[in-house]
């Protein structure tokens, strides 16, 4: 534990001094929130809430992409060899990244927060409990999705081509950028395999004040369980030589780490509720925008019920 | 006869169908200076990192202070420093974080700020790794490789492609683990390095250790022995130079003929005698005391830097 803490702090000060680390971990989702913000939310507060959940869901993803470079790019160098004179193992190495990672995406949140709340009149601040453990497990299992794709690549170019097929899925199957409950019925039945629908739905309903425990519960567990299973193989998965190549077979451990929303996608598929609350979800927030915008039916709002 | 610190003993690797260790077998006692000769490929480096913990053998004994260095972990660890052939450290690591950082994993953990006025980089202390020069970034690895004052350090060619001033400065260092009582095993290409720094030197080629003793012991073996190289405007007619007057064995690298001779002068003179008679000019001459160079092209027929 003291040298992952010890690692934790020498990454943070180095993703500090890392000009690139704050243009993608800063400047771009803040282009990303004011750009959404604008054209979903521009004078229809209702929605600032939901693209907030939206903004911070890829915000949070965002770690899957820094991680798995990151690795990558230390192994290629050399870096990693020299710490494996060290005695420090495997994990340290894994959970550091993730810590400090982690660490490093919450001013990015607050700030997110507070421009929504202040500057686009966001509501309320949402149930930030709930979206608090949200980017907490978030951030951890998107960040152990990106270590387990760096163990089983062995070239940046190889991990940049599987990155970019995985982060599209993430970004537009999740409903991190349209909507869930405007994709075909088909669709939304595929995307509850999805690990990033978990986030995404989750934090999309706590910064709208629409999450109920049951659902924050199933996403917290999905994405736990998910943390657990892709740091494990990642950790075993992993490589200090940039020569050290994985075995193809390895690359089937990845499948592995789906297990999980397998699971939970064939359980929210049988059980059908989280489908339709995210359609009923969306059907209130369409309402209330609408009241905000003249006399309009509430009758469809159960914000009351929560 | 001290402890044996380091022991070898028919260590075989193969990379694919490249044998790079072929039976190497030597020992290191407790505060000697051992070195590794040879030229590049010639196994230094795997017969190294095997030691270090960082390869396994496909067969073989290799012990550092009476432990497995694949299966010992963390006691193993504690106990070695190493300096990698290429070291790599985060472009935005300044020298003292490295040092620190580094130092957190051990038990046992040397002053930073001696170490860095040790190895002179005192002035360096908040220079990111980048900002190095090759010198700096050697003195740098070093220094990490000292943080845990080691009982046995590792160097694997610690001057290789610096300037001659750093080299001085290296080997300064080296004598001063000497005087200090460390035991060093160190591998380089540079006959002047192994002649000047170690106790004892093991030549090794192909992966096999072909001579072994104190560089006295093996310049002995050339002793009376002068080696001529010369170049010529045109080649020498076929076996003419074993016949010249004093000439021991002879053989050409290059369009350099090399001779090593008993008599010098005379055979300087029968050269002259030769070449006028086959209307053939010298370009060059130069004549050396018997090194451990002379050593190797005896056993191999090849010269170290081929």
């Amino acid at each position: 534990m003291r040298h992952t803490w010890t690692l934790t702090k020498v990454r943070m000060r180095l993703a500090i001094r890392n000009k690139a680390f704050f243009f993608f971990s800063l400047i771009m989702p803040l282009i990303f929130l004011f750009g959404a913000l604008s054209m979903f939310a521009r004078g229809a507060n209702a929605w600032v809430g939901y693209v907030l959940g939206a903004v911070l869901t890829t915000t949070v993803m965002g770690s899957f992409w820094g991680l798995s470079v990151q690795l990558v790019t230390f192994r290629e160098q050399g870096i990693l060899r020299r710490f494996r004179l060290a005695p420090v193992g495997a994990g340290p190495m894994l959970a550091s990244s993730i810590l400090s990672n982690y660490f490093m995406t919450l001013p990015t949140v607050v700030i997110e927060m507070v421009i929504c709340r202040w500057a686009f009149h966001m509501r309320s601040w949402g149930n930030v409990w709930a979206i608090f453990v949200l980017v907490t497990f978030g951030s951890a299992a998107f960040s152990a999705f990106g270590l387990i794709v760096a163990s089983v690549t062995n070239t940046m170019q190889e991990t940049q081509m599987i990155n970019n097929l995985i982060w599209t899925g993430f970004l537009f199957l999740s409903g991190a950028t349209i909507p869930l409950a405007i994709f075909p019925a088909w669709l939304q039945r595929v995307s509850l395999f999805m690990p990033a629908t978990y986030l995404a739905t989750g934090l999309e309903s706590a910064a709208t004040n629409l999450a109920s425990r049951g659902e924050m519960t199933t996403d917290v567990l999905a994405l736990a369980l998910g943390i657990f299973v892709a740091f494990e193989i990642s950790r075993r998965l992993f490589r200090w030589e940039p020569e050290a190549r994985v075995p193809r077979s390895a690359k089937l451990w990845v499948l592995a780490t789906m297990i999980p929303f397998l699971i939970f996608g064939t359980y929210e598929n049988v059980r059908g509720s989280r489908l339709s609350r995210i359609q009923q979800d969306y059907r209130i927030l369409s309402m209330r925008s609408m009241a905000a915008q003249g006399p309009q039916d509430h009758s469809g709002d159960r914000s009351g019920e929560r | 006869m001290g402890e044996a610190v380091i022991q070898v003993e028919g260590l075989f690797k193969s990379y694919g169908t490249v044998e790079a260790l072929r039976g190497v077998s030597f020992s290191v006692e407790e505060g000697e200076v051992f070195g590794l000769l040879g030229p590049n490929g010639a196994g230094k480096t795997t017969a190294v990192e095997i030691l270090e913990g960082m390869r396994t053998p496909d067969r073989g004994l290799a012990r550092v202070c009476g432990m497995d260095p694949e299966k010992s972990g963390r006691e193993f660890k504690e106990q070695i420093g190493a300096v990698l052939q290429s070291t790599s450290l985060p472009d935005k690591i300044r020298v003292k974080e490295a040092i620190e950082l580094f130092a957190q994993f051990y038990r046992r953990r040397a002053n930073t700020d001696d170490l860095l006025r040790r190895f002179q980089l005192d002035e360096k202390r908040t220079a990111f790794y980048s900002q190095l020069s090759g010198g700096q970034k050697q003195r740098l690895a070093l220094a990490m490789a000292l943080v845990n004052e080691p009982r046995v350090v590792f160097l694997d060619e610690p001057t290789a492609g610096l300037d001659p001033q750093v080299r001085r400065e290296i080997y300064d260092i080296i004598e001063e683990l000497k005087r200090g009582k460390k035991t060093v095993l160190m591998t380089t290409h540079y006959i002047e390095e192994a002649e000047r720094l170690c106790d004892r030197v093991a030549i090794v080629d192909q992966g096999r250790v072909i001579a072994l003793g104190t560089p006295r012991e093996l310049k002995h073996r050339s002793a009376g022995t002068t080696r001529i190289e010369v170049r010529l405007a045109k080649p020498m007619v076929d076996g003419a130079l074993a016949h010249l007057d004093g000439v021991a064995d002879w053989r050409e690298f290059d369009g350099t003929y090399v001779m090593h001779s008993t008599r010098a002068p005379q055979t300087i003179v029968a050269l002259v005698k030769q070449l006028e008679a086959e209307s053939n000019e010298l370009q060059s001459l130069e004549m050396f005391s018997p090194s451990l160079e002379d050593i190797f092209i005896e056993l191999t027929g090849r010269r170290l830097r081929d």
